[in-house]
């Protein structure tokens, strides 16, 4: 392989001795059973939007119901059969399974596979410099798996006993005892093994992530030099990586419990007019195990979004983004803090309240690198020259929920607080905006950012503006009224209120929400027509629509298996110099040479430009296959 | 009327689109010929941009006056009147800590929306080449921490207040969640000790739903409730929980009460009742209030309607309301079978008394006419 001297322009006059992929593959092998990262990547965000509709349209349903509870819904009948009754109501049963599924689908299928599966997936190595993911094959079998854990959940949602009923967190015994809800039956078996799928694929991704970033580097991307999303897809792969195998345990325990006759979780039970003879086992185990992964969860969800963000913001704000290295020890001290405040979900399960006094603790202390990073965002914008793509309107929406919903999370860590709203509706908002809307928000800027590079084609402006306002402005009118309806105490997962005094108030607001999430729900159409439209009609894009820094711009503008033609360009510098003073442009890529830009360099810049002829002289062995 | 306002809402929208794509073309079309030589400005920002960077701003004081009307609007049911000693205190701290986090709240999203108005796009804009500022990053870091600091230590104080144990003289009571209603279990009037019990016991035909232990002489004066739990004003109440079936939680909104119900764990939490049913109803000048317990764990196709009746009372009244109820053993002697012949002389004390006339009257005079609400759903 040639050493490159001038990368600025990578030739395709080398004569490259790497496989260059001349063979045609076939069409399944291409598309459907594809090992190219890119593909894969398509795979996963098609496959996360049609989950995204879905766990929404469930979500308009069960809203229908806590905001109209007298409204008559045999006209749904069509959909859903047996389970609105006679009277043209939802049955009860089937409103805690959609609340189950709404959850699950969003917290796993949508936020987890959808978001980390498409843009690790498909940034990683276009960004790091590799030409695909350190094993191809595992990356396919981690998408096929995924693929058969959805449709296993998505058969749930029709037997005859409906899908799992007990919440997305399945707490036993009632997820364990079939007698106590239909939902633990054939519904909550199928549900475990989607999981537990689900879990070995998002292994398989994650190994392949952290391989990746840590082995198929280009010559010059040290680790200064990466960019924020690699940063942040690394994190939560390690996240993913450490965490998930305990959700894997949990679950395992609780087929056995299911299954098998053992008593992991389940003591004293007296149910259907039988005693049986569990002894011996504990309910809070499970809860323990499960936060070990739904706590780090959250952050698997929300870091992502906040790298994907970190590079948008940066690239429309024609500005490097503030403190680049505080940014990576906040998301450091994030992912390692994430492991060890899992039991600030279980203040009130009758924990030891000293261990109560300890979670919460470090919950608040997990605040304080959240808050870095958005005051970092503020003052990337700050005497910027910002361009308002959807991608930006987008990532500044996700840093406002990311601040309203973070904030509300300093009252609920607080455990002599959280007494009063733990399983409230005030949980119910707060997480909707830090997690749910941030990172559907961070999942969406994605799309509109880096669709010229998946499809070649440019999205259309005036319909993401139009999306990115509804959106916007839906998400706050659904979850700010929602805080108060947590206030005044209202319980979560409750089928309607009026069997209580207490609870007996606001039903306009309810009425208001629902609407407002219907609302929303249907704008989110726009954004699907958009896509599919411009996947095939949109404009065609130009090399760096957003003229950005990052490597995945000097691809082709439709890059093949291999993703440069050529050799893969060096990089010199790191990916912020956006607006560098003395420069002719406002950007300057990575895979410029500092010796190129004499007019623009810092003075401890220069100095590096006798490395760069070190660097230049690095050659890589052709035997091993990158 | 609802389905109209959705209507109108999609009727809007779709509107909305479309004006917005007219001008937007016409827009287009005025820039081509203005100019075919901008061609690199115009990919760096649309028409649009200016409108957007605007729009953002003016959004976030639109959202100003609709969040202060609203709060406005809704704080009424904020918080339920808080009748519990600790109840009191975490209203404060909630009330503090709310104060901090909208001060947070407000003046980052100004920035956030401020910035995007005074910086959007401009050709002739020199930015600010600003990579870091360590003493800047400092500051925003200790900040959040003291405030933090600040938040968790009072925070902890209240916490270890409520969680501590229970004073000696607390009146205990015993409450067990099933699916889907609530038991409870006082331990009489003349041990004043709860009996053991024991899950392998429950025999709901049997009369024994709490799996009461009578082998154990304490049971024999223990009595239950299945409408209502009286507790005494101003003396501190000890709730012992347990489940029979799934996890339930005990949550009473107006003590700030809630507390797990965990099959085979049993839970406890204490607190001191401060206002009568009859002072809330003055209070509240709402002569219908009834304190209620809840179910806040999801358990089951009822979980919203687990619902049973709060009655605060006089220490006097109260007092003479136990005395009024029937134990167990009274209400159903065929459990005198479970006695072992030696205890059975100290059993059969409760199987007479039923004999005997109990002052019923006075039950149905104390009961603050409200047991009537209290059926739970089946």
């Amino acid at each position: 392989m040639a050493t490159v001297t001038h990368s600025e322009s990578h030739t395709h006059d080398h004569d490259h001795d790497h496989e260059e992929h001349h063979h045609e593959l076939g069409f399944i092998r291409k598309y459907i059973f594809s090992e190219d990262h890119k593909v894969i990547a398509k795979q996963y965000l098609i496959s996360g939007i049609a989950w995204a509709v879905i766990g929404g349209l469930l979500s308009v349903l069960f809203r229908l119901q806590l905001g109209f509870p007298e409204m008559d819904l045999s006209w749904l009948r069509f959909l859903l059969g047996d389970w609105i009754n006679e009277t043209g109501k939802l049955d009860p049963n089937f409103y805690l399974a959609l609340v189950t599924m709404h959850g699950t689908i969003m917290v796993f299928f949508v936020l987890t596979a959808g978001l980390s599966g498409t843009f690790s997936n498909f940034l990683i190595p276009l960004q790091v410099g590799a030409r695909d993911m350190a094993s191809g094959f595992m990356n396919m079998l981690s998408y096929w798996i995924f693929f058969l854990s959805s449709v296993i959940m998505f058969v749930s949602m029709f037997i005859k006993t409906g899908p799992a009923g007990g919440g997305w967190v399945i707490y036993p015994p009632l997820s364990a005892l079939k007698d106590a809800n239909p939902g633990s039956q054939d519904g909550m078996t199928l549900w475990l093994v989607a999981m537990a799928l689900f879990i070995v694929s998002s292994l398989l991704g994650g190994i392949n992530y952290v391989t990746t970033v840590i082995n198929l580097r280009t010559k010059g991307m040290s680790f200064d030099k990466m960019p924020l999303t690699i940063w942040a897809f690394t994190f939560t792969a390690i996240l993913g990586i450490l965490s998930f195998p305990v959700l894997l345990s949990a679950a395992l325990l609780l087929i056995f419990d299911r299954s098998f006759g053992t008593s992991f979780y389940l003591s004293d039970i007296y149910i259907n007019g039988q005693a049986l003879p569990n002894q011996g086992g504990s309910p809070i185990l499970f809860q323990h195990l499960f936060w070990f992964l739904g706590h780090p969860e959250v952050y698997i969800v929300i870091l992502p979004a906040l790298g994907l963000t970190s590079e948008i913001i940066a690239t429309n704000s024609r500005k490097p983004i503030f403190g680049y290295k505080a940014m990576i020890f906040s998301m450091a001290g994030i992912m390692f803090l994430a492991f060890i405040v899992w039991a600030h979900h279980m203040f009130m399960t009758g924990m030891n309240p000293f261990l109560g006094s300890v979670f919460m603790l470090l919950t608040l202390i997990i605040a304080v690198p959240s808050a870095v990073k958005a005051f970092n965002y503020i003052a990337t914008i700050w005497r910027g020259n910002i361009i308002f793509t959807p991608a930006m309107l987008f990532a500044i929406g996700l840093v406002s929920f990311f601040v309203s919903g973070g904030l509300t999370g300093i009252i609920l860590g607080n455990s002599a607080l959280d007494i009063q709203l733990h399983d409230t509706y005030f949980v119910v908002a707060h997480f909707h905006l830090v997690m749910g809307s941030a990172a559907f928000f961070g999942m969406i800027a994605g799309v509109y950012h880096w669709f010229p590079k998946m499809f070649g084609r440019m999205m259309n402006n005036t319909l993401g503006y139009i999306h990115f306002w509804a959106t916007f402005a839906g998400v706050y009118l659904i979850f700010f009224p929602m805080h108060y309806i947590g206030i005044a105490g209202f319980p979560r997962r409750y089928y309607q209120w009026s069997k209580f005094e207490t609870f007996n108030t606001y039903t306009d607001l309810n009425a208001f929400i629902s609407i407002a999430a219907i609302v929303t729900f249907l704008a989110q159409f726009i954004f699907i027509y958009n896509f599919v439209y411009s996947i095939f009609k949109g404009k065609k894009a130009t090399s760096n629509p957003w003229r950005s820094n990052t490597l995945e711009w000097t691809t082709p503008i439709h890059p093949g298996h291999g993703n440069w033609e050529g050799e893969i360009p060096t990089v010199y510098r790191w990916p912020y110099d956006y607006s560098k003073p003395g420069a002719a442009e406002d950007f300057i890529p990575q895979h410029i040479p500092f010796s190129q830009t004499p007019e623009s360099n810092l003075p401890e810049e220069t100095e590096l430009i006798e490395k760069e002829q070190e660097l230049a002289k690095i050659v890589f062995d052709p035997t091993i296959h990158d | 009327m609802t389905l109209l306002i959705v209507i109108f809402a999609i009727v809007f929208l779709v509107l909305t689109a479309l004006v917005i794509g007219k001008t937007q073309s016409l827009l287009k079309k005025i820039d081509k010929t203005k100019s075919d030589t901008e061609e690199v400005s115009s990919t760096k920002a649309d028409s649009a941009n200016d409108a957007n960077g605007i729009a953002l701003f003016v959004f976030w004081i639109l959202s100003i006056v609709g969040i202060v009307w609203s709060f406005l609007d809704a704080r009424k049911h904020f918080l339920p009147e808080a009748s519990s000693e600790h109840g009191r205190q975490t209203d404060y701290w909630f009330w503090v800590s709310m104060i901090v986090i909208m001060v947070g709240f407000f003046v980052v999203n100004t920035f956030l929306f401020y910035f995007p108005m005074k910086y959007r796009f401009n050709k002739n804009r020199k930015v600010t080449f600003y990579t870091h500022n360590n003493s800047l990053e400092v500051i925003w870091t200790l900040i959040p921490a003291a405030i933090m600091a600040g938040l968790v230590f009072s925070g902890l104080r209240v916490w270890n207040k409520v969680m501590d144990d229970a004073p000696q003289n607390a009146e205990v009571i015993e409450i067990m969640g099933k699916q889907f209603g609530w038991l409870v279990r006082y331990p009489g009037v003349d041990d004043n000790k709860l009996g053991n019990y024991n899950y392998k016991l429950m025999d709901d035909a049997g009369g024994n739903d709490m799996g009461i232990d009578f082998t154990d002489v304490h049971s024999f004066d223990d009595f239950g409730n299945a409408s209502e739990l009286h507790i005494p004003k101003g003396k501190p109440v000890l709730l012992k929980i347990r489940s029979r079936d799934v996890l339930h939680s005990v949550f009473i909104p107006h003590m700030r009460v809630k507390m797990d119900a965990v099959p085979g764990m049993p839970t406890k939490f204490w607190f001191v009742p401060e206002k009568t049913t009859a002072d809330m109803r003055a209070e509240l000048n709402n002569p219908d209030f009834n304190y209620e317990i809840a179910c806040a764990e999801v358990c089951g196709r009822s979980h919203f309607a687990m619902k049973l009746l709060l009655v605060v009372d006089e220490p006097e009244e109260y007092e003479k309301w136990k005395k009024s109820q029937k134990p167990f053993l009274t209400v159903n002697p065929a459990l005198l079978e479970k006695v072992p012949d030696n205890l059975k002389a100290n059993a059969l004390k409760y199987i007479q008394v039923e004999a005997a006339p109990v002052a019923t009257t006075e039950v149905a005079a104390d009961s603050t006419g409200a047991g009537n609400a209290g059926t739970i759903l089946k």
